[in-house]
């Protein structure tokens, strides 16, 4: 059975289209089949990241005004065969997605993969809400920050509230994603620590991501960091992460280099 | 910076945590609060239309929280050309 998984953190650029590609090429990487799904019509940008910005002919939007067929608007990726792309389209407005479209093109990618990752538009207006409304698991990508935190808390009051699950009475399963996280800066009381974030936002810890110049290089360069960079701490944290989704117990580690005494005195000048 | 500076720097994440705790005690209150008077609405709106013919419009739900005790407010307007249903005793 297909699992729909919604990455959404209500604030913008925290990571939620480099989390959606690093997780969706993970889990692809393992022999899943994957698709991910650019729920941010007019700002789309998953495709640039995947690097398939040049190999876009039709978009979601086309499929849900019949304008095309899904199997003409999925891109199947270079790199790693069972991984699929549904492109935002670039010139509509997020109203072009009508709620019966959305839920036709969910049923039907349903049937096609194992997991349907869809990337949600920061906000939590129409797209957003769009984006998690089929949603059997979430997904919170926080950075730890006073308005990435709130806003996160906000997005889980919708997710308990706004979605079919909610509304069927089920259980939303929800998991934290901490990103651009710095050992460094939260060992020296500058940056809320993973605890502090757990306890406030308390919902279970899916993985810690670093923050790491690999994460920018990745998107530059088109590839989802687990591809790029399956050796670097940030795409060792991204396929951890994409384990423990599918269930495999992954002992959890906090990224980063713990300082010593020069460190810390240089580290802190340093800044 | 001096090297005095570096010891007597406060640890700016304690106060961030705390902040966002205070905040969101507080926001989860209200937006729960929000939807508590939706649901009252809809449920006294449902028993008094059991027995008089109402224009949702004519009844207004307000909740006022204080320190010590909230008020429910319940304003509801019937006209006189209301049709009232006898309720059935006996």
């Amino acid at each position: 059975m297909a699992k729909v998984l919604v990455v959404t953190s209500g604030k913008g650029g925290v990571g939620k289209t480099t989390s959606t590609a690093a997780l969706g090429a993970a889990l692809a990487q393992m022999g899943q089949s994957v698709v991910v799904v650019d729920f941010d019509v007019g700002l789309r940008n998953l495709d640039l990241v995947m690097g398939a910005e040049r190999r876009v002919v039709y978009d979601f939007v086309n499929v849900i005004q019949g304008e095309a067929k899904l199997a003409q608007a999925l891109i199947r990726d270079k790199r790693i065969e069972t991984l699929s792309l549904l492109p935002a389209s670039q010139t509509r407005d997020k109203d072009a997605l009508s709620e019966e479209g959305v839920a036709r093109v969910m049923d039907e990618l349903r049937e096609k993969f194992d997991w349907v990752i869809c990337d949600s538009p920061a906000g939590i207006e129409r797209g957003a809400s769009l984006a998690m409304r089929h949603a059997d698991v979430a997904v919170v990508v926080t950075n730890p920050e006073v308005s990435s935190v709130r806003d996160s808390d906000r997005i889980i009051g919708l997710l308990d509230s706004k979605t079919l699950r909610a509304e069927r009475g089920e259980r939303m399963e929800k998991h934290l994603l901490l990103t651009r996280y710095d050992r460094l800066r939260a060992e020296r009381g500058d940056m809320l620590k993973t605890e502090d974030v757990l306890e406030i936002l308390s919902i279970p810890l899916l993985g810690i991501v670093p923050e790491s110049q690999d994460v920018l290089r990745a998107s530059n360069i088109g590839q989802p960091v687990t591809v790029s960079g399956p050796d670097t701490a940030a795409g060792r944290a991204y396929a951890d992460a994409a384990r423990r989704l599918k269930g495999d117990p992954v002992p959890m580690t906090i990224p980063g280099e713990k300082t010593g005494f020069l460190g810390r005195l240089f580290g802190r000048r340093a800044a | 910076m001096t090297i005095f500076n570096l010891f007597r720097r406060k640890a700016s994440a304690p106060v961030a945590r705390e902040r966002l705790q205070v905040l969101l005690a507080h926001e989860r209150a209200s937006i729960g609060r929000t939807d508590l008077v939706a649901v009252l609405r809809e449920e006294i709106l449902a028993v008094i239309a059991k027995h008089v013919t109402l224009d949702p419009e004519h009844l207004r739900v307000r909740m006022e929280r204080g320190e010590q005790m909230s008020t429910l407010e319940v304003e509801v307007d019937i006209p006189s050309t209301a049709r009232v249903r006898l309720a059935l005793t006996g």
